[in-house]
């Protein structure tokens, strides 16, 4: 079977990692971009642990707990942003058409998206849980499986919006490029990263409990996550198509 | 029924409408395997949405059409291998060296011995002392070459070129129209060229298709029509047809 008609092709896929990853090497801001911001939440809030740990016992505690929580919510941020500014790297040099015509599927480039948002992450987090280790001393990958369980749920999470949020763009030109630097911030008081989710009226505590990454801060849903990801892939199709519909696809600018 | 063998494009009563505008209003035209047609029109005459609905960008409306024998969109992944397209409104990632571009949508292309038809290509296109050269740094008319490049890496059996050499000074332009001679004389590619620029169509197209306000005004090889509007120039006829002139002096 020629690779045009294959319904996924790794080669593709391979493409478009191959197409971003030079990206990344040409650019020094980009790759200073992707350890800057962690590097400075780490420092911000190992300091405010250093401070906390001088205080009563249980904010000696809560500054345990505070690193950990920044750490894994930078996981989820930065899952899903690294997804977004790839997707967006096409809008901005206005690649898309060229790519909407060439055999690439939609789930090839998701899923290149989808590897170059671990690459991104790993080349910013990889560098900064080794500097809370030497400054800190707390060490992530003490949690051992558990982190390689929070670490894809968050990912999956970070994916779901990103697909999203890319299909808005899509669909709508950058003038949604906006949603894709705030929509998570929408999730950081709703999955109570620095709280339990007691502490939310119960209102919201509903709405808490159907995001995925509360769980992660308190136990896992998979299922859920399953579901969201689903809803996002559904979403980005009927957005792409669309897009189709009202010819938007040449058209990538405001 | 019909035993001719199916044309390489054709469109039958194509229709794009946006909102309560139509772009394109029930257009038919069918472009043999090996043509050169040219796609003229003012701005807003449906040049572009033809051709976007042609490659599959845009679904149309109502109406059909099919490319290689694919219904478009919806069979697109069956024939986009063998079809490229260009347009200086398009661009190629800036930061990526020219071969690094090559690289990328010759991998999307499924292009056999990569390293050899990119070395081929940059040889065709004199591109050989840019490959190296980020696709940012290069001046318009390499650009182009370099879009054209791309175009042309998966040895396309379809090239929909829009306005192919806009901006280009006119030795640039002058080079690009000869490769396109060329390319076509060597691989008879099918070429659809949506241009407005009159002196181009006339040397490389054997067949003109007029669009105004989304419809077909007129469609036929440009000697024809050059003498049914009593025209020295192709660019005298774009006027007539532009101005609503075109029935009376064709008539």
């Amino acid at each position: 079977m020629s690779a045009a008609v294959q319904m996924f092709s790794p080669h593709r896929v391979a493409a478009m990692v191959l197409r971003y990853w030079y990206l990344l090497r040409s650019s020094f801001a980009r790759l200073i971009e992707l350890i800057y911001w962690p590097a400075v939440q780490m420092l911000m809030w190992g300091f405010l642990q250093t401070y906390l740990a001088g205080q009563t016992s249980l904010y000696a505690r809560a500054g345990g707990v505070l690193i950990g929580a920044v750490m894994l919510w930078d996981v989820l941020f930065r899952g899903q942003l690294g997804f977004s500014i790839s997707f967006l790297e096409e809008m901005w040099s206005r690649n898309l058409g060229n790519l909407m015509i060439s055999p690439l599927r939609p789930a090839e480039f998701v899923a290149a998206l989808m590897v170059m948002s671990i690459i991104r992450l790993a080349i910013g987090m990889v560098p900064v849980s080794l500097l809370a280790i030497w400054f800190f001393g707390f060490n992530l990958w003490a949690l051992g499986i558990a982190l390689a369980a929070f670490f894809a749920n968050l990912m999956v999470t970070g994916w779901a919006v990103g697909i999203f949020v890319s299909g808005l763009v899509l669909r709508n030109g950058l003038g949604a490029e906006t949603f894709a630097w705030s929509i998570m911030f929408l999730f950081l008081p709703l999955t109570c990263v620095y709280y339990p989710v007691s502490v939310l009226p119960d209102w919201l505590q509903a709405i808490a409990w159907s995001l995925p990454p509360t769980y992660v801060f308190e136990i896992q849903a998979l299922a859920l996550n399953a579901v969201m990801f689903s809803l996002a892939v559904l979403a980005f199709l009927a957005l792409l198509a669309s897009a189709r519909r009202n010819g938007t696809l040449m058209q990538t600018g405001e | 029924m019909d035993s001719s063998p199916e044309p390489a494009v054709r469109a039958d009563r194509l229709t794009k409408v946006y909102k309560t505008a139509a772009a394109v209003d029930g257009i038919s035209f069918a472009l043999p395997y090996g043509s050169i047609t040219g796609l003229l029109g003012g701005n807003g005459a449906g040049k572009t949405t033809t051709i976007a609905m042609l490659m599959g960008l845009t679904t149309p409306t109502s109406g059909t059409a099919r490319v290689l024998g694919a219904d478009m969109p919806r069979e697109r992944y069956r024939v986009l291998q063998r079809i490229n397209f260009e347009s200086p409104y398009v661009e190629m990632p800036m930061r990526l060296t020219v071969r690094q571009n090559l690289t990328v949508f010759g991998m999307l292309y499924g292009v056999a011995e990569l390293r050899h038809r990119i070395g081929e290509i940059a040889a065709e296109l004199e591109l050989i002392d840019l490959l190296n050269r980020p696709t940012g740094k290069l001046s318009a008319g390499q650009k182009t070459r370099v879009s054209l490049a791309k175009a042309l890496i998966n040895a396309p059996d379809l090239l929909f070129l829009d306005e192919p050499t806009a901006s280009l000074d006119p030795d640039t332009a002058d080079w690009v129209r000869s490769r396109l001679e060329r390319y076509r004389a060597e691989r008879g590619v099918t070429m659809l060229i949506a241009s407005h620029n009159m002196a181009e169509v006339e040397r490389l197209c054997e067949r003109v298709i007029f669009m105004k306000r989304g419809r077909i005004e007129d469609d036929d090889t440009p000697a024809n029509l050059l003498q049914r509007y009593g025209r020295e120039t192709l660019e005298e006829v774009f006027l007539d047809v532009a101005r609503g002139r075109e029935r009376e002096a064709a008539q």
